[in-house]
């Protein structure tokens, strides 16, 4: 050993180390201020109202999301290689209305569901081709498509229509029982099947750890080799079949299709993104981080709910003033790291 | 010195880009365990003619033979496919994910479908054991050093088993131990018969690991040579097209050292200066019209000390007083106000702005310096960068063309411009000579000691040894980041301050 140590007295310096600028623990900071969060308005309402505390208030909260969680799955794919997705909320839209017109028509439940999912990402491989080849802004293609499928929804019918097809109903009305007095639905399920399937593929696949790549901008994934093109529109396939896929669970909980629902709804997926950690500017952040963002969107709702004498446009207010302090948060995150 | 048939043979290459004809009709080969050098100044399209070999750029016109067989691809991915593994000149990695993936990525080890992060990550710090380089694979990239990055790239390049290996400057930020570490991996590759395109703006460098050179010159041809048949003089004459004098001109030009005779207070003067983490404390002083050298190996804390001198990280021990009066420099902004400006080593993340225009970045600095509501009017810019364009030789000489559709050392000239035209008191330079061609960097050399001869302090930093002791007044050396020596550098030898750097003894 020291003979070594004689041989090669410098020992590399530095490299034992990485420099002090950056911190490495730091990447998880704004997913955990965000559980911290949660945990805290959790407790605040706990205190302040009665039942608050119960564990079917929590599944009360998965349920009431099940479909912005799916939604947020396809935003944290967009979002992680540093684009957006603005059409997702009309998707959601356009979904409820082919369901419905197509069940009201008489259409097998399974086949509707089926066409949905399939109408939502053929619009989002449309939306990632213009965005990587004809290389448009991600805000202005998911602009166009939001535009686009919102009108395809008037195209379909100017009223609401209800479903009465057993199987959607019986979506809407099953509760999966997980103990005394505690039941989910099925729809809670599939997102949670849905998000697992992207932490999986955002962690233990090429293609995940591309997305990751293609965020950290400019060409280097690109001369890497990573499967940038086929990476880039696949995320807007994905966040399109997720956004039919939530469409689809948001009529099992509406139990109808309506052109002028889920109006904004992009706006809340992108929040909960936010709010879960994600770097707008995209190479950052957590799947995790985006369903705790879901949550706690979910709860300022419930709070407000509670709260009863507050309307709920305090929700939005609430939501605004969050979004603004993670991302000063956020910000400053980055520049203490220096 | 070989029979055997080349593994890449291009001829008639040629590329142009809109008003510039990058390659014109260029032949180049290579053959199997041989290194192959590619010669030129800066702009002559040496990296033009590597990304048109590994289908970055479709070329014009030529045709490209792959083991005799035409090369039909279409981008980075299927040249890797084809056995063409590639180090570009500037860093393209993922700072944003960790060292084993961006070892890895592409080839990553799997268990099912899933990535076997162990697996990776092991593999990793087995390559990295090859090239003697000991970080923790699991560290993000983007928190080690631009050093540290390259050698990463080079790890990644080499773990693949190809037959064609295309380094672009891979050592333009190493130092000797690194260097010498690559070139024991080169060696042992060559032997395996691997074919090896070598880039390198060190002539040393470029003798002592290369079989055979090719020259160009604006985008032509010049010639193919055997390294052993080409004096240096010669070769230097083929890549510039004519002889250079400057290099002489400055070789140990008597240095008086400023320090001790000067009766002023050092303009700059820090007393136990550090920062956790970063660097331990450190005493330093720069006097008007001083140029201070800072030697020392990769990791050792010179740029460390340049980002505390210059605002770039704050310091959380020691002071600093800058024209006698202490101050607190809190942002690069501040510094400059105090008329300290620091030219960072890494010009991609830190310096240029790529979609800016030459003459944008040049007045870039000096704009901020006088706040954006006074504009620097046009024709002013006009001086600005038309002087620069000259005096550093950049290429195009067109202030309009965008800064990352020029070459990787014209970069450089312009980032360096930048910081010249601030006219600073206190100039700090983080290998302001990387990547930079031979003719051009005696040029630099030059200016810089001239701005010193008129009064302007000078912190230098460079991997090159000779470079610092050519220019400084005054060395100080830094290990461990620390500082261990700080001597006059009267006939210092390059061999005294590497003992230096090594044993860090105290002078
Ligand atoms: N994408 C591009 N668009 C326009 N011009 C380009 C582009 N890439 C390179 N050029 C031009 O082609 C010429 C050759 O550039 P290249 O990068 O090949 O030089 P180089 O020999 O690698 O120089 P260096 O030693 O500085 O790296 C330069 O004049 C450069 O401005
Ligand atoms: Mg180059």
């Amino acid at each position: 050993m020291s003979i070594r140590t004689i041989d090669k007295p410098t020992a590399r310096p530095g490299f034992v180390r990485p420099r002090g600028r950056f911190n490495l623990g730091s990447r998880y900071t704004p997913v955990l201020v965000t559980l911290i969060l949660l945990i805290a308005m959790w407790g605040v309402g706990a205190t302040r109202y009665r039942g608050f505390l119960s564990v079917q208030m929590l599944l009360n909260l998965l349920i009431d999301n099940s479909f912005l969680l799916v939604l947020v799955v396809g935003m944290t794919f967009v979002i992680l290689t540093g684009g957006i997705d603005l059409s997702v909320g009309s998707v959601v839209a356009l979904s409820t209305m082919i369901a419905a017109f197509l069940l009201r028509a008489g259409w097998p439940p399974l086949v509707v569901i089926a066409i949905v999912l399939v109408v939502g990402s053929t619009l989002g491989m449309l939306v990632g081709l213009v965005i990587h080849y004809f290389e448009i802004q991600p805000f202005i293609a998911t602009l166009a498509a939001m535009f686009l499928a919102r009108g395809l929804c008037y195209v379909i019918s100017l009223n609401s229509i209800s479903i009465t097809d057993p199987f959607f109903v019986d979506m809407a009305q099953t509760r999966i029982p997980l103990g005394p007095g505690l039941a989910i639905t099925p729809s809670v399920i599939i997102a949670v099947i849905v998000v697992a399937i992207a932490f999986f593929v955002l962690h233990y696949t090429r293609t995940g750890r591309t997305v990751y790549g293609i965020g950290n901008g400019g060409q280097s994934a690109m001369l890497m080799g990573l499967p940038v093109a086929r990476t880039r529109v696949l995320v807007y396939v994905i966040s399109g079949f997720c956004s039919a896929l939530g469409g689809v669970l948001f009529t099992f909980y509406t139990l109808s299709g309506y052109s002028l629902t889920a109006v904004g709804m992009e706006l809340d997926a992108i929040a909960a993104v936010v709010i879960g950690g994600t770097l707008l500017t995209g190479g950052s952040g957590f799947i995790l981080g985006s369903v705790l963002g879901v949550l706690v969107l979910g709860i300022i709702q419930t709070i407000i709910s509670f709260e009863g004498t507050l309307s709920s446009w305090w929700t939005k207010i609430v939501i605004g003033a969050l979004l603004l302090v993670f991302i000063v948060l956020q910000r400053l995150l980055t520049t203490l790291r220096r | 010195m070989t029979t055997q048939a080349p593994v890449v043979d291009m001829t008639d290459i040629s590329i142009s880009f809109p008003g510039v004809k990058a390659l014109d009709r260029v032949n180049f080969r290579m053959f199997p365990g041989e290194v192959h050098s590619l010669m030129g100044e800066n702009g002559a399209g040496k990296s033009t003619m590597i990304k048109a070999l590994t289908g970055v750029y479709p070329i014009d016109s030529g045709s490209i033979l792959l083991d005799g067989k035409p090369l039909l691809i279409t981008g980075p991915a299927q040249a890797q496919e084809a056995g063409i593994s590639t180090v570009y000149q500037e860093v393209h990695l993922l700072t944003n994910l960790s060292v084993a993936e961006n070892i890895m990525l592409g080839r990553e080890p799997r268990r099912g479908a899933a990535i076997d992060w162990r697996a990776m990550r092991a593999r990793a710090t087995e390559i990295l054991d090859g090239l003697n380089l000991d970080i923790d694979p699991a560290s993000q990239l983007g928190t080690h050093s631009l050093a540290v990055q390259q050698l990463v790239a080079i790890a990644r390049a080499i773990d693949v088993q190809a037959k064609v290996l295309i380094l672009d400057e891979p050592t333009s930020s190493l130092d000797v131990d690194e260097v010498s570490e690559l070139f024991r991996v080169i060696r042992s590759l060559k032997e395996s018969g691997v074919a090896i395109l070598f880039v390198s703006h060190f002539l040393e460098q470029v003798y002592e690991i290369s079989d055979r050179l090719t020259v160009l010159r604006n985008g032509q041809l010049v010639g193919e040579y055997l390294t052993d048949e080409i004096l240096r003089i010669e070769l230097v004459h083929k890549m510039i097209g004519k002889d250079i004098a400057v290099l002489s001109d400055l070789d140990r030009k008597e240095r008086a050292p400023i320090s001790e005779e000067s009766e002023e207070a050092p303009f700059v003067q820090a007393i136990g200066l550090g920062r956790t983490g970063s660097i331990a404390p450190v005493d330093l002083s720069v006097y008007e019209g001083e140029v201070v050298g800072l030697a020392g190996l990769l990791g050792s804390g010179r740029t460390e000390l340049a980002r505390l001198l210059s605002g770039a990280d704050r310091p959380d021990r020691g002071e600093l007083s800058i024209g006698g009066r202490p101050r607190r420099l809190r942002t690069p902004r501040m510094a400059l106000k105090a008329r300290i400006a620091y030219s960072s080593e890494n010009r991609r993340s830190e310096g240029i702005i790529e979609d800016l225009t030459v003459r944008d970045n040049i007045v870039l600095a000096l704009q901020a310096d006088r706040g954006w509501f006074r504009r620097i009017p046009k024709k002013r810019q006009d001086e600005l960068a038309a002087s620069y364009i000259q005096a550093l030789n950049i290429r195009p000489p067109d202030p309009d063309a965008i800064v990352k559709n020029l070459s990787g050392g014209n970069q450089q000239k312009v980032l360096l411009a930048r910081w010249l035209a601030v006219a600073p008191r206190l100039l700090i330079l983080d290998e302001p000579t990387r990547g930079i061609d031979v003719g051009a960097k005696a040029e630099i050399q030059k200016l810089v000691a001239d701005l010193a001869e008129n009064g302007m302090s000078v912190v230098f930093i460079s991997a090159e040894l000779e470079e610092v002791l050519r220019l400084s007044h005054r060395i100080v050396v830094m290990r461990d980041r620390e500082k261990v020596a700080d001597i006059v550098n009267d006939d210092v030898t390059v061999g005294q301050v590497m003992t230096l750097i090594a044993s860090g003894a105290e002078s």
